[in-house]
């Protein structure tokens, strides 16, 4: 008779099938290895010499352009923290597997922890070195942050999470003419939540609707960081209590998406 | 009374606007091989996927081992297992991989030695180390019932499990799953359009024409019903819409 403890061991099972599935596929092809980190390290790069060449300036604006490595490192979570929790969904529909793992015992929030646990692997895999690029050539250290840099990559991870339900519901739903939302949803954010330069900059209207994105109180948490050295627990508070409330609509929204695909017959059809 | 392994009650499935299946009922019994015969787009990868919880009918139920396949089917997919050559298994893991991943899915005890009885059945020794892109049809067909009874299944759905395979690997998996049935009494669902495959394995034949249950009977009894020699004979009655010569259906 099963028990509560073996049912969450099952669970735990189930858990470690999925990612031991996706690193399988990491671990057999170097060009997704190499992804991880090129991207990154490219990015970094590019953003360290803006950096410097802004920093040659003096006063308020060669702060404000020490802020970029760090604004880059954190824009690196958000994306690529959704990117790698759509990847593992993509690699699903791509092999023409989905079938076979929703006529198991697998569970949608099972697979959705398999998904984020492999979105940490992959944003380890490529953070780490570009932050340690970002030391060495740049002088920051984004280790440096203390505890506040918890903060910031817990809120942006969950927006990132709570997107990549949300996009991997989408495809479920309409198949993979929806692959590129993928890529380019997070784009979407870029400009309003305001990763380079601080809320003020945009009019009003639109800081209104900044401030209706976590990621936008983490990265004035950064330059209030960086550039006050306070750190704004506040804003941290703030964007966890909008990301709570993003989690639960992009779980509601997959599982009806989910129920929509199951009604439409596209969960057969998954594919171009 | 032991309780039917699948029971379909009036189950409907439409399609913008169009019955793909419309209102088909029927039981299973545990231990039963049956055949889902129908022509294209009869309704029968409609039934199955419906069956397995894929699909959310449009009216009507089905439940798997007394499990409600919308509402309650997980407690019923631990127990079952599926065959199709129009879903993959994951092309860049080599054979072992997949196995040991889906054994894992279906918290298979003992996995290790489940996986090696597996081998041994189905001779897929060389293959472990192979990307399953990289097999042939055939050998793809092997280790996708390697599988499917990763986990013992008590319910078994095959939907056209020998299609585009040559004559001597289809007549393999087709021994296979006799042996299957026959060690483990599972229940086996067999869709396919096949007639000889259907009337050699299965000892009831569901036939579907547009949505809906056309017949249904022992092979012995739809030949008989229908005057013919062959159930291929009764298939193209039936889509021709041809009674043939027709006992009442009692």
């Amino acid at each position: 008779m099963q028990t509560a403890l073996s049912d969450f061991t099952d669970s735990l099972r189930r858990i470690a099938a999925m990612v031991g599935r996706y690193s399988y596929v990491m671990r057999g092809s170097w060009p997704r290895l190499a992804e991880l980190v090129y991207w990154p390290a490219v990015n970094m790069l590019m953003w360290g010499f803006v950096q410097t060449y802004i920093g040659q300036k003096a006063g308020y604006f060669a702060q404000a352009g020490g802020t970029f490595i760090g604004a880059m490192l954190l824009w690196d979570i958000l994306f690529r923290g959704q990117l790698g929790f759509s990847i593992s969904f993509l690699e699903e529909t791509w092999s023409r597997n989905l079938a076979n793992l929703l006529i198991s015992p697998l569970r949608p929030v099972e697979l959705a922890i398999a998904m984020m646990i492999m979105s940490l692997i992959r944003l380890a895999i490529g953070i780490v070195p570009v932050s340690i690029v970002a030391n060495v050539f740049f002088g920051f250290n984004v280790y440096g942050m203390g505890i506040a840099l918890a903060a910031f990559f817990m809120n942006l991870i969950l927006t990132g999470w709570a997107v990549g339900i949300l996009v991997s519901g989408a495809i479920l739903r309409n198949g993979l003419g929806a692959e590129s939302l993928a890529w380019t949803v997070m784009t979407l954010f870029m400009p309003l939540a305001c990763v380079f330069y601080p809320v003020a900059v945009l009019p009003s209207w639109l800081q209104t609707a900044a401030w209706m994105l976590p990621p936008t109180y983490v990265f004035e948490g950064m330059r209030a960081l960086l550039i006050d050295h306070q750190f704004r627990a506040d804003l941290m508070i703030e964007a966890f209590a909008l990301n709570l409330v993003l989690f639960i609509a992009g779980a509601k929204g997959f599982a009806k998406l989910m129920d929509a695909a199951r009604r439409n017959g596209t969960l057969l059809q998954t594919g171009e | 009374m032991t309780q039917p392994a699948i029971a379909a009650e009036r189950l409907v499935k439409v399609y913008q606007g169009r019955p793909a299946v419309d209102g088909i009922s029927f039981t299973l019994p545990a231990d039963s091989l049956t055949g889902l015969l129908g022509g294209n787009g009869a309704g029968k990868t409609t039934t199955i996927a419906m069956i397995m919880g894929l699909l959310a009918p449009t009216s009507g139920a089905v439940r798997v081992l007394g499990a409600d396949m919308q509402r309650e089917r997980f407690s019923a997919l631990k127990h079952m297992n599926f065959v199709s050559p129009y879903i993959d298994l994951p092309m860049r893991l080599t054979v072992r991989q997949n196995l040991m991943v889906f054994g894992r899915l279906y918290c298979v005890d003992d996995l290790a030695d489940r996986i090696g009885v597996l081998v041994r059945e189905f001779d897929i020794h060389d293959l472990l180390d192979r990307p399953t892109g990289r097999l042939s049809s055939g050998q793809k067909t092997r280790v996708s019932l390697a599988k499917a009874l990763i986990n013992q299944p008590k319910v078994l759905l095959l939907d056209e499990p020998t299609a585009s395979l040559d004559p001597d690997i289809a007549d393999w998996v087709r021994a296979r799953l006799e042996r299957y049935r026959s060690e483990s009494g599972a229940t086996i669902l067999l869709a396919s359009h096949n007639m000889n495959e259907v009337e050699r394995l299965c000892e009831r034949v569901i036939i579907m024409k547009k949505g809906q249950i056309e017949d249904d009977g022992t092979p012995a009894r739809l030949l008989q019903r229908y005057g013919r020699l062959t159930l291929e004979q009764v298939f193209l009655d039936v889509a021709r819409g041809n009674s043939g010569i027709r006992e009442p259906v009692l």
